[in-house]
């Protein structure tokens, strides 16, 4: 709620009161959401398309679904924490805040680390794209005819679900900052340089893990040029972002994973 | 200065409808197994279930419930506005590729 109302206009300091009742980062960032979600609209539009208009594939198995569902309530758990962190941020506790965010940022991390799990079975088992680097143990079976028959399979799986990981990987980071500030820096090089070094180089996060190195950059850009204490608005705004990702996935699960799924 | 959006104290909603995304989620997986609907219809049902998990963590979690209702009106309309437009401009273009036989 805005108390804009009580502003005594014509002061020195004051405020016209807000057309929408928000404060203008909360606006924008309410923008900005309805703006990406055009983007995954489209992307899902063109999903329904071919998944109404052709013969398609249900290769998804038991261990597929159990692993999504499983990904599914991380993310709806890590809303919960978010929203705990928001009122956390209200009431002015900060050590909670942080509690809250990092708990939202360890869900947040299991889903994509269940998530690239996912994948890198999928692409051992023969779903590839052009451009993927050829596994050593690169499967022949179900998946690989999946690949040459209907192309479109692979296609949207993996545009979509790239496109949602990329999402929740700059959540993550977002949240990291807004809980850790400069300290994240160093945390977000180590875990850079880990999984650079880890990951195998005929595995597709090898060069996937390098978002994390842009976000190093950038982060480290926006954090040296404006070092701020960040604040419940703050908070609230990340929380924002952070349950769009959620929002986003809502669709996704349904619609990639259980239209797809073997009996 | 504007104070950042106040809503309902009680946390206690919030584990309500965090519970309730997680029972939606099992149906969902359900109907998946059972496949009791054809790939339209099944498609349909999905995403009615879909619509009405993202409405609750629109409502509560993004608490737009919360917010004036300009804001909560000029949101859902605009955003809604979009995807109708989107649909009407998509599928029928893919039907049109469809019948000239591009595959």
């Amino acid at each position: 709620m805005s108390d804009a109302a009580t502003v005594e206009h014509g002061l020195p300091g004051a405020y016209e009161a807000p057309l929408f009742g928000a404060y203008s980062k909360k606006v924008g960032m309410w923008l900005f959401l309805a703006s990406d979600s055009l983007t995954f609209g489209a992307l899902l539009f063109a999903f329904s398309y071919n998944r109404i208009y052709t013969a398609w594939p249900t290769p998804f198995g038991k261990e597929s679904i159990i692993n999504a569902t499983v990904m599914t309530a991380c993310l709806l758990s890590s809303s919960l924490t978010m929203v705990l962190g928001v009122f956390a941020a209200q009431r002015g506790d900060r050590a909670w805040t942080r509690n809250w965010l990092l708990a939202t940022m360890a869900f947040g991390t299991a889903f994509l680390v269940l998530h690239g799990m996912e994948w890198t079975h999928l692409i051992h088992e023969g779903l590839t794209l052009p451009g993927f680097p050829k596994s050593v143990e690169h499967g022949a079976g179900e998946y690989a005819k999946i690949s040459t028959g209907v192309p479109q399979f692979a296609s949207t799986f993996f545009t979509l679900t790239a496109m949602h990981m990329l999402h929740v990987t700059i959540g993550v980071i977002y949240l990291g900052v807004v809980a850790l500030r400069k300290w994240f820096l160093p945390i977000l090089g180590v875990l850079w340089l880990v999984g650079y070094l880890v990951i195998p180089s005929d595995n597709v996060f090898h060069y996937g893990i390098n978002v994390l190195l842009v976000g190093l950059i950038v982060v480290s850009i926006i954090v040296f040029l404006k070092p701020k204490d960040y604040d419940a608005h703050d908070v609230e705004v990340a929380g924002l972002y952070w349950h769009f990702v959620d929002l986003v996935w809502m669709f996704i699960f349904p619609l990639v994973y259980l239209m797809s799924t073997r009996v | 200065m504007h104070d950042v959006a106040k809503h309902d104290d009680s946390k206690g909603q919030y584990f309500w409808v965090w519970g309730a995304l997680l029972a939606l989620t099992g149906v969902e997986v359900w109907l998946g197994y059972r496949q009791i609907f054809e790939p339209v219809r099944m498609l349909e049902v999905l995403l009615v279930l879909s619509v009405i998990k993202s409405a609750l963590i629109i409502a509560y979690f993004m608490h737009l419930k919360f917010e004036k209702a300009l804001m909560r009106w000029m949101l859902v309309i605009a955003v809604t506005a979009c995807f109708v437009i989107m649909y009407f401009f998509f599928f029928p273009d893919a039907d049109r590729i469809l019948r000239l036989g591009v595959h």
